[in-house]
């Protein structure tokens, strides 16, 4: 049913299932913040590539660097050594068209859910030259049409403290998708909501991604989720990260929750769940010698 | 946002009833020179008669406020933001900010009247003077404090310092905008009356200096009694502009008072 491929740093890089073009590539990348004796690594030498269209999940133990990557990929943040390269362009101050949602709603306290929606309109050119014209009305509509599709017909008025936190994290959601980015960061979107509304959520962003399959990067700490959304899974190591794990996930789409408590499901599970635990017991072995040197 | 409920408007109401009886009782038992302290039925008094003299000096002391209020804010804004958005312009010309807004304001005044003479220029400049140090310092904190989730929202975009200016940070900006206008406000009415009290032939401040040494008392409290009003009445303008435009960030409490 599915295809584990184990993958060593060294060893070359995974092949994309499909000859699809590249959408994300970090060739040799790390992430070292501050300098001198306070550096701290935050991402060890990592090559990953991503083709278009794929639906990538990232896990991993909490600190190692997941959300970094997807820092990378957005150009939010710099490498440090190596090169990052996404819609076949390096990364520079100027990002392309990226959707990017984070665990944190982070909506706009003084604008409505539908201005919210539409900020990035305001940004992201072709868009955004339109914006001032007579497209409004059409923007307007297009906010409310990804608002019914997640469930939120007629909050688009409400500010965003009139709404509950699975509420905001759909607009969240919307918000990362109304400018049709090629490209969806997401950043542990899931990560406060409670387990109902988090199924909900994933079942409606397959759909999404069915309909108009963007590349997809989503950090998680959820397996279920991981296993539940992504065509592959990357584990990654303990801070200083890097990828312990490339693995293709085959199980049919759409997948249905009830799926998720299948055999296969769970194995997977579980084997994601070894390749966690060993990091971070590794990464507490590593912490036992070094307050001993 | 000024959205009190009824109770709380009349409970306001009454303290401001019971301080002037109070006043006036107080008057009364102690026998009290009206050249010491007038009772304030004698100032209101005073206030009706002389109003069509006041009138033109109420105009003076409110235009030079103004305009140096204005003159005041947009320089303000300008400066804070530029200080706000670049960490190290906000390390740098702080203790300079400071420095400049510890000079007692009085001190200046002469100096302004010797470079521009006596009159309306000197209270326009005081009253600046006085009110852009809590825009600058409020401003520069307000986007400094910007949550840079906020800006990562954009950041990823690909948007521009600028945009990220314009759509986040002065929005964001906007309740700290609001409080310091209304303390500006104050501050350039003491900035005005302050020059006119020094330096100048017009204005409430002249007008309060020569009752006073006239010995006429009320007049004296009768210009205070205007000042006050009109303090009070810009103050509110600028709770009601602060609650249209600022609401989303009171929601949670009736009133922020500063």
């Amino acid at each position: 049913m599915m295809r584990m491929q184990p993958h060593s740093e060294f060893s070359g890089l995974p092949v994309p299932a499909s000859a699809a073009p590249i959408a994300i590539e970090l060739s040799e990348a790390s992430v070292t913040f501050g300098r001198g004796d306070r550096a701290v690594p935050a991402l060890a030498t990592t090559t990953l590539r991503i083709a278009d269209g794929e639906f990538v999940a990232l896990v991993g133990p909490s600190g190692c660097g997941k959300s970094t990557i997807l820092r990378l990929a957005s150009g939010l943040v710099q490498p440090s050594t190596g090169v990052v390269i996404v819609g076949g362009r390096e990364v520079a101050a100027r990002a392309l068209r990226v959707g990017m949602a984070f665990q944190n709603p982070t909506m706009l306290p003084w604008m409505t859910i539908e201005r919210n929606i539409m900020l990035p309109l305001k940004i992201v050119e072709p868009f955004r030259s339109q914006f001032r014209k007579l497209r409004k009305t059409e923007f307007r509509d297009k906010a409310n049409a990804l608002l019914e599709q997640v469930g939120l017909k007629g909050f688009g008025n409400r500010y965003p403290w009139q709404l509950s936190g699975g509420m905001l994290q759909r607009a969240n959601l919307c918000r990362a998708l109304i400018h049709e980015p090629r490209m969806l960061l997401l950043d542990e979107p899931f990560g406060a909501l409670d387990q109902f509304t988090r199924e909900e959520l994933w079942s409606i962003l397959q759909d999404l991604w069915i309909a108009h399959k963007p590349t997809v990067l989503l950090v998680t700490h959820d397996l279920r989720e991981a296993a539940f959304l992504g065509s592959r899974i990357c584990v990654m190591s303990a801070r200083p990260g890097r990828i312990l794990d490339d693995s293709h996930v085959t199980f049919a789409r759409p997948r249905t929750v009830a799926m998720t408590f299948e055999p296969d499901f769970v194995a997977l599970n579980q084997k994601l769940r070894a390749f966690i635990v060993d990091a971070r017991t590794a990464s507490k072995e590593v912490a036992a010698t070094q307050g001993a040197a | 946002m000024p959205d009190f409920d009824y109770r709380q408007k009349a409970w306001s109401a009454g303290l401001i009833v019971l301080f002037f009886v109070a006043w006036e009782l107080f008057c009364l038992m102690t026998g009290m020179s009206d050249l010491v302290l007038p009772r304030p039925s004698q100032v209101f008094v005073t206030l009706f008669e002389k109003f069509p003299i006041l009138w033109p000096h109420i105009l003076q002391t409110l235009a030079t406020t103004m305009i140096g209020f204005v003159l005041g804010v947009g320089l303000g804004v300008v400066l804070g933001a530029v200080i706000g958005v670049s960490k190290t312009a906000y390390d740098t010309a702080y203790p300079l900010l400071v420095g400049f807004s510890s000079i007692p304001k009085v001190a200046v005044v002469p100096i302004f009247v010797l470079w521009f003479g006596s009159g309306s220029v000197p209270a326009v400049l005081t009253a600046l003077s006085i009110c852009f140090f809590p825009i600058v310092v409020n401003i520069a904190t307000g986007l400094a404090t910007t949550e840079p989730e906020l800006e990562d929202v954009l950041k990823a975009l690909g948007a521009s310092k600028l945009d990220i200016l314009w759509n986040v940070g002065l929005p964001r900006t906007m309740p700290f905008f609001f409080a310091s206008l209304k303390v500006a406000v104050s501050y350039a009415f003491v900035g005005a009356v302050l020059s006119e009290t020094v330096a100048s032939n017009r204005g409430i401040g002249n007008v309060m200096m020569t009752a006073s040494s006239n010995f006429n008392v009320p007049l004296v409290f009768a210009g205070l009694f205007v000042l006050a009003g009109l303090g009070v009445a810009l103050y509110v303008i600028f709770s009601v502009i602060e609650g249209r435009v600022t609401g989303w960030a009171t929601r949670k409490s009736d009133v922020i008072a500063t």
